[in-house]
């Protein structure tokens, strides 16, 4: 199973995402400069965290019209497993692959910490291989991850079991000083209604070896990798 | 052609806390401005476009709010367009 | 040439006649300004210079010491890291968010110059007391600014510090470091070889913004001029994001033959500097130079101060090459001269000679000051102070209490909370720990920094003051298992033309130079930053020093917190500690007194020597230096990071007092914790090094106890209580 990971300028966890994937899981893995027109063979595409053209105008607004998008967009018509992490979530929205927006923090600081996540779909290609009840310990960076739809699309996403992550506390319940940005309902990924498409604040990225922290972040690459069929 | 400019201005929907404004209205409390409400903080854009007609560059600009500039499922956005002589230049420079 | 313009330059009427000496004529305006921003304090060091040559420079694992844009040491395994710290002190106070931000941008670009990849970033920040509206005003927007541009460019902010004090109220500080890693055979150099060369100027284009930033605001100077020109300059650390991937491309592929930023006196500087160095000239075309507004003057474009720009040396036939690469990223580039060989800039605009002066004027020519010094008299009064005035408190463990909620105690989670402190994936240890530590990807290699000063002490003794920098800095490091390699410093001071400041200058450089020849870790660069001062109050003298320590053996690592119940808690170094400066003194008591004990600087390098052996021998399971606050702070400390409770008991020697033992500050004390399996082995260990030990107790529970011997308790409080008072005093400071 190969990997590609989308750099787009001002991109800066292009190189977290790079490592996750060939070093901690031993996958072939390449970067993807945003204006090539396809995505080169690659079986599931990263759009990385950072700050893509400054995220002036707004987060990810600018970056969703790269010349790689249309790829991504034709990819996941088909059924391509793409994962948006931090501000290739907020791309991911800006595009339109997924519903609602992203925007300040309500303290409206930069937060970097540690969340603990409760998976809330666990039937998805990313997530099928969590364990059964398990709270992921995930850090978060970011300044615009606070989650908005309005009360009609939320209602779609809940019908479509599609708000796979929510922050909560380490023994997993709801609690508004887990969620460490503001966002609706404490959401912290969603997915589209096919599955294939992900989108997520925390970087699971940035957890994949104890000497960072935590290795919770494994789960789902693990999760991708059972999906293809393939272990690490 | 005439130039156009237009002036956007772009604000949350009424729906979409403004954590921005929030935080401003405190502050204008805890400054004494105690009868200030419903603050919101928005962002003010202009541009010059060239058009035929005053409508051509009224949709231009709708397309370019809704495309690009404003995001609508967050965010309102007005604007006001007036005809410019462009002889005084654009304000943007070259070398 | 009006005799006035050179003063309002701020170029005094012997350093004027010393231009007209060099020129041999009359300088105009254009060369004027070129001498007045080049011969200030921030690029010629003409006040500092004889006293910085004192700081020993050179070692075995120093590749490149001070003189280029950051200093580089040898790590071994073919790698070298590249570091400096800087201060944007006097943009931060006017407009602190946009001069934190540009103050990371600046010392970015001076790391990745060198062809180094940035990997850390840190900062220590000095303002003053929190419950003054202005002063909330400055710190927020300073972290903001740093988190701002830090995040955005993807550098983790890894470490720091920050210390709040009156003495830095109408004048904060804002020093701020940076590493990076690059291959020891692949240093680019700030320097302009091989006449025929194309000289390319890259990034943001030129405005007429931080006109004379180094010197003065520059009114009136060209009253044709409608323009406004904002002095504050604005940071795009998108820009610089591109820039530095486009560069460092550049570099790798070995492109480029010399490369500088443009910081300080812009384009004035980077074409001098880079020509200075290299022996060689420029002839520049100032209208080849993309700029933000219509027309700029020539003395507008070579003194502007505009952030992101890059000067590029190149060979013609790579020019397509490195074009491309700055293509690619998105960014404009334009050929705005060529090298000469005779060692002048000869600067035109529009076809038009508009000034011709030899490079070496402006960086070697400039005078060299010996400043006279004078002991202030606050000085032997403050040493002689009693300290038996001051009363101890009668409940100790209020009075310690209270001293966890000294804002320069308490948790610094609310800044750090907002740095990216985990992009790049290679931190170890974030901010928090006594030192940050990051892998080196591709090597078992981690390295440590730490960046430490404490204005109090060397305002009461800048002699000792600035060895306890040093020292303090370099235990940092050491706690985390590293080997102090080499530093960097920054150097706040106030007006050095009073002579009780020069002398505060002067005896702490000469401490900071005494610690570094005893510890081995030279000085490869840094900072001088002088005048701070508000309404004639200097700031304390500050001098903060930024370490690089190296781990062999990431896996190695010590960290702060007690790692397991049944662990011993032993204490190297001194029992008791000394009230003089100490946090405990001037928090609970409001006095800023004292004679701090001479630190023992031999008996420190042993310290740090054991404590790399235990760290490699994994003897010890924690290491946490004492510091501000003392023993007891460094307890809680340890057990806040570790989550666990601890027990001690303390003996009582005679002619010490309890708030001494307990809160009394000192250097070359280090709290280590010891599993029981080990603690055979780390006796062994301590005992052949000559250094004072002692068992104190055990981590255990969830309370801290502390006992005199076997007597009733003198604190008995729950973990959760201490931490209480000390988690969340900076957000409650704010609210």
């Amino acid at each position: 199973m190969k990997f590609g990971v989308i750099v787009f300028p001002g991109s800066n966890c292009d190189l977290d995402a790079f490592y996750m994937v060939k070093d901690v899981l031993n996958k072939p893995v390449e970067y993807l400069w945003h204006h090539e027109k396809t995505l080169r063979g690659s079986d599931c595409v990263i759009l990385p965290g950072g700050f893509t053209y400054g995220d002036y105008l707004r987060p990810g607004a600018i970056a969703s019209f790269s010349p790689i998008m249309t790829a991504v967009h034709a990819f996941a018509a088909r059924g391509g497993l793409v994962l948006g992490i931090c501000n290739g979530f907020q791309v991911l929205l800006e595009s339109g692959l997924l519903p609602g927006a992203l925007y300040r923090n309500i303290h409206l600081q930069f937060r970097c910490a540690w969340t603990h996540l409760s998976v809330e779909n666990p039937h998805l290609p990313f997530t099928a291989h969590i364990p059964s009840g398990q709270v992921l310990k995930i850090p978060v960076a970011h300044g615009d991850g606070n989650y908005f739809c309005d009360p009609e699309t939320l209602e779609t996403l809940k019908k479509n079991n599609q708000i796979v992550f929510r922050y909560v506390t380490p023994e997993g319940n709801l609690d508004s000083r887990a969620n460490p940005n503001g966002s609706l309902e404490a959401i912290a990924g969603i997915c589209n209604a096919r599955g294939n498409v992900l989108g997520m604040m925390p970087h699971p990225e940035r957890a994949g070896e104890s000497l960072l922290g935590s290795r919770d972040g494994q789960f789902i690459f693990q999760s991708i990798l059972k999906h293809w069929g393939e272990s690490s | 052609m005439t130039a156009w400019k237009a002036e956007i201005q772009v604000t949350y929907k009424k729906s979409v806390l403004d954590p921005q404004g929030v935080a401003v209205e405190k502050a204008l409390g805890a400054l004494g401005y105690d009868h200030v409400e419903k603050v919101r903080i928005g962002k003010y854009m202009e541009l010059l476009l060239h058009a035929e007609s005053e409508e051509k560059a009224r949709s231009q600009v709708e397309e370019m709010c809704q495309r690009l500039l404003t995001n609508p499922v967050i965010e309102d956005y007005e604007y006001r367009l007036q005809p410019v002589s462009l002889e005084r230049g654009t304000g943007q420079t070259g070398s | 040439m009006s005799e006035q313009l050179h003063q309002k330059m701020g170029l005094s009427d012997q350093e004027y006649a010393l231009i007209l000496h060099l020129m041999g004529r009359e300088p105009n305006e254009l060369e004027l300004g070129m001498f007045s921003v080049m011969w200030s304090e921030h690029c010629s060091y003409k006040c500092s210079k004889k006293v910085l040559q004192s700081l020993p420079t050179e070692g075995d694992q120093i590749l490149l010491g001070p003189g280029e844009n950051a200093g580089i040491v040898d790590i071994g395994e073919g790698l070298a890291v590249a570091f400096k710290m800087e201060s944007h002190n006097h943009p931060s106070a006017i407009e602190p968010y946009q001069g934190a931000a540009t103050g990371v941008g600046g010392i970015v670009r001076d790391i990745f110059t060198m062809g180094a990849r940035p990997i850390a970033l840190l900062n220590s920040l000095r303002f003053g007391p929190l419950h003054y509206p202005r002063v909330q005003y400055l710190f927020e927007g300073v972290v903001a600014g740093i988190a701002g541009y830090g995040n955005c460019i993807g550098i983790p902010t890894v470490g720091g510090e920050t210390w709040f004090d009156p003495a830095y109220q109408g004048n904060p500080l804002v020093n701020v470091m940076c590493a990076g890693v690059l291959p020891a055979s692949r240093i680019a150099r700030g320097q302009a070889r091989g006449p025929g060369n194309t000289v390319i100027l890259v990034g943001a284009r030129t405005g007429r913004d931080g006109l004379h930033g180094v010197t003065f605001a520059s009114e009136g100077l060209d009253e044709t001029s409608e323009a406004q020109r904002p002095a504050v300059q604005v940071g795009d650390p998108f820009m610089e994001k591109l820039l530095l991937e486009a560069c460092l491309e550049a570099i790798e592929k070995e492109l480029v033959a010399g490369i500088q930023d443009l910081g300080g006196a812009g384009l004035t500087c980077a074409t001098s500097e880079m020509s200075s160095r290299a022996g060689s000239g420029m002839i520049i075309h100032l209208d080849r130079v993309p700029c933000r507004e219509e027309d700029m003057s020539p003395y507008e474009i070579m003194l502007s101060e505009s952030q992101e720009r890059m000067l590029l040396v190149v060979e013609n036939e790579n020019i397509k090459a490195v074009q491309d690469i700055f293509t690619r990223w998105g960014l404009e580039f334009s050929a705005i001269g060529q090298v000469t060989g005779d060692g002048l800039l000869q600067i035109y605009h529009r076809g038009e000679k508009v000034g011709e002066l030899a490079a070496d004027f402006l960086c070697e020519n400039a005078p060299v000051y010996d400043l006279p010094d004078q002991e202030p008299p606050y000085y032997q009064k403050l040493k002689s102070y009693d300290m038996q005035a001051v009363p101890q408190p009668d409940d100790l463990e209020e009075a310690f209490l209270e001293l966890l909620a000294s804002p320069n105690i308490a948790s610094k989670q609310w800044i750090y909370r907002q740095y990216d402190y985990m992009v790049r994936t290679c931190t170890a240890q974030g901010p928090g720990g006594d030192a940050a530590v990051l892998r080196i990807r591709g090597t078992a290699k981690g390295l440590a920094f730490s960046a430490d000063g404490n204005g109090r002490y060397v305002y009461l003794d800048p002699y000792k003051g600035g060895m306890i920098a040093v020292l303090e800095a370099a235990r940092n490091v050491a706690a985390a298992g590293a080997k102090p390699l080499a530093i960097t410093n920054c150097l706040n001071f106030g007006n050095p033309t009073r002579p009780q400041i020069y002398w505060q200058f002067k005896h702490a450089v000469k401490g900071m130079a005494e610690a570094c020849r005893a510890l081995g870790t030279p000085v490869t660069g840094g900072n001088v930053s002088f005048y701070n001062e508000t309404s004639g109050e200097a700031i304390f003298p500050t001098p903060v020093v930024g370490m690089l320590g190296l781990l062999e053996n990431l896996s190695c690592q010590v960290q702060k917190g007690w790692r397991r119940a049944s662990d011993r808690v032993y204490l190297l170094g001194d029992l008791a500690g000394s009230l003089a400066g100490s946090e405990y003194l001037y928090a609970l008591h409001g006095v800023l007194a004292g004679d701090m004990p001479l630190p023992d600087l031999e008996r420190a390098a042993f310290l740090h020597q054991f404590l790399g052996e235990a760290a490699a021998s994994k003897v010890i399971t924690s290491a946490h230096d004492l510091s501000d606050g003392g023993l007891l702070t460094a307890l809680a400390e340890a057990s806040f990071a570790g989550g666990f409770g601890v027990e001690i008991s303390l003996p009582h020697p005679e002619n010490v007092r309890l708030d001494e033992l307990l809160f009394g500050e000192g250097q070359s004390r280090v709290l280590v914790g010891v599993s029981l399996e080990k603690e055979r082995d780390f006796l062994t260990l301590i005992r052949s090094y000559q250094l004072p030990w002692q068992l104190l107790g055990e981590v255990k529970g969830e309370k801290l106890t502390v006992r005199i011997q076997e007597e009733e308790p003198l604190i008995d409080l729950s973990l959760e209580r201490v931490k209480a008072a000390w988690e969340e005093v900076i957000s409650c400071c704010l609210d």
